[in-house]
């Protein structure tokens, strides 16, 4: 489903590669965690599978996409079938939690009947039927991670990307987010989850790929953050 | 693509910045107005040239000898002069006017100063051929033929003095272009940060779109919607504008020129004026903001 093969990529900035010769296969349906300290290296590999940025070298692939060498005008489709979390949320603060969730559709062009149908499901799968019409600054931090995971997922990526979603909550509320990760891996889709949380990462027992110094140190099937630390 | 979703975020995009959104309308308004005003010049010199050339003759004024003792133009030179000029290709049409005749159309035009008839004598006018011309802008052609032959004291061709008046009217259509150019670059400069203004303002959201997998159509359409519809209503008022300053002033200037200048009627503003306005007006708004999207903003 991913493919990095051989991947560098280097910043005109910097002296040193932000990634150092990749080289990582993840499985279709797989939950990947992507962990290493700031600056290993991790967020641009994210922003690579989704052409935010082209690798300096190697390839790069993402489901049939050649994702280093296909053209702009393709870049929409790519994106279409991947879904993104964040640490920060990024809601619309000027629209209700459907609303956000319907805006990641009516902008792709979905029909009208079909957003109102999905729209309500994903709540639902997410827990938050009863609070479409909530603003996000009505909710709690956990809820707001949920409308932008309802967000991410209503379009039924291939894939997941998390950057860190669970950075600005409470260990509780980051249980509950990593449930709803598990729920939606569950359901097919490839979950790659950047994070610095260790008790997440050693109490799911997936897959863990370690980045230091834009290279892959570590790459077990079921890891833990780190013995020793 | 669905219209509903753009048009809303047209019409939001275009309230969130309401007062640049003002400010953009007025400018393109104004240079639109100016732009309108220099094209119904160009139609009405037009219009005058038209008219005016059609009467326009080169008059050949004959020596005192031949006014005084040649009375229908049958003897040498005149009788030469004109079978010449009545058999140069030229020329249309030779009417020979006689003192007396010269004398009576002196009084007609001077009818309101009478002081000046009285002083006037018919001797002391000198009689001429008039020529009417197929092509009145060739009257050069008489003047050198005929300037310097024997009989003829002089060429008068109303002609150059046309040409002066036009010169006039066209500098002053220049000018009309060259204010409407300059507040066109300022409309222009307007947009273009209008489009980064609200491109900036709005950057959340075109970073989940994109993320999302908008098309570009669909991140950059509504910014660019945004230019077109200020654009078009700055179109609209300066055409409102062009039919206000038709009432208010240059009805009533063209009326005092006695009908020396026609006047604008409303269809010449309605057509050709408002589309040619409206069109450049959607072709500058369109392609200056395309080029601030492509210029300033990512995909």
């Amino acid at each position: 489903m991913i493919q990095l093969e051989s991947v560098s990529k280097a910043y005109k900035t910097s002296t040193r590669p932000a990634l150092d010769d990749v080289t990582v296969d993840v499985d279709k349906g797989e939950f990947v965690f992507l962990i290493g300290p700031s600056g290993s290296g991790k967020s641009t590999f994210l922003r690579l599978l989704l052409r935010e940025e082209v690798p300096s070298k190697g390839r790069v692939s993402v489901s049939n996409f050649d994702v280093a060498k296909m053209p702009r005008r393709r870049v929409p489709r790519l994106r279409q079938t991947i879904g993104c979390v964040f640490q920060d949320f990024r809601l619309l603060n000027n629209k209700t939690v459907s609303e956000n969730v319907a805006f990641a559709l009516e902008v792709i062009g979905k029909p009208k009947h079909t957003i109102t149908k999905v729209v309500p499901e994903v709540l639902e799968l997410v827990g938050l039927d009863g609070k479409a019409d909530r603003m996000p600054h009505e909710l709690s931090g956990g809820e707001q991670q949920r409308v932008a995971m309802a967000r991410a997922f209503v379009n039924r990526p291939l894939v997941l990307l998390a950057d860190e979603p669970t950075g600005n909550l409470d260990p509780d509320t980051s249980q509950d987010i990593m449930l709803l990760l598990e729920r939606i891996n569950r359901t097919g889709t490839t979950v790659l989850m950047a994070t610095h949380d260790h008790s997440i990462v050693d109490s799911m027992r997936r897959r863990v790929v370690e980045l230091d110094n834009g290279k892959v140190i570590r790459d077990d099937r079921r890891g833990v953050y780190g013995v020793g630390r | 693509m669905r219209a509903s979703f753009v048009f809303s975020e047209v019409v939001t995009g275009l309230r969130r910045n309401v007062t640049m959104t003002i400010a953009m309308i007025l400018t393109t308004a104004i240079s639109l107005g100016m732009f309108g005003g220099g094209l119904l010049l160009v139609r009405t010199i037009d219009k005058m040239q038209a008219s005016y050339l059609d009467d326009v003759e080169v008059t050949v004024y004959l020596t005192q000898d031949i006014s005084a003792n040649d009375q229908n133009c049958t003897a040498e030179p005149c009788s030469t002069i004109r079978s010449s000029l009545e058999n140069n290709q030229a020329v249309e049409s030779v009417v020979f006017e006689d003192r007396d005749e010269a004398y009576e159309r002196f009084q007609r035009i001077f009818e309101g100063q009478p002081e000046l008839v009285e002083l006037a004598r018919p001797e002391s006018l000198p009689a001429s051929l008039h020529v009417k011309l197929f092509d009145p802008e060739r009257s050069d052609v008489i003047v050198q033929e005929f300037g310097d032959q024997p009989g003829v004291a002089n060429v008068d061709d109303q002609n150059k003095f046309l040409d002066r008046f036009f010169d006039l009217l066209n500098s002053g259509r220049d000018g009309t272009f060259i204010v409407a150019a300059i507040a066109a670059l300022a409309a222009v400069l307007l947009i273009a940060n209008t489009i980064q203004v609200s491109a900036y303002t709005r950057r959340t959201e075109v970073g989940i779109m994109r993320l999302v997998g908008a098309t570009r159509w669909y991140t950059q359409l509504p910014f660019l919607l945004e230019a077109v519809v200020a654009g078009v209503i700055g179109a609209a008022l300066g055409v409102v504008g062009l039919v206000g300053v038709k009432y208010i002033a240059l009805d009533r200037i063209f009326e005092a020129t006695g009908g020396a200048i026609p006047n604008i009627e409303i269809v010449d503003i309605l057509f050709p004026v408002a589309p040619v306005l409206l069109g450049v007006s959607i072709l500058i708004s369109a392609v200056t903001g395309y080029v601030t999207l492509r210029a300033y903003v990512r995909t």
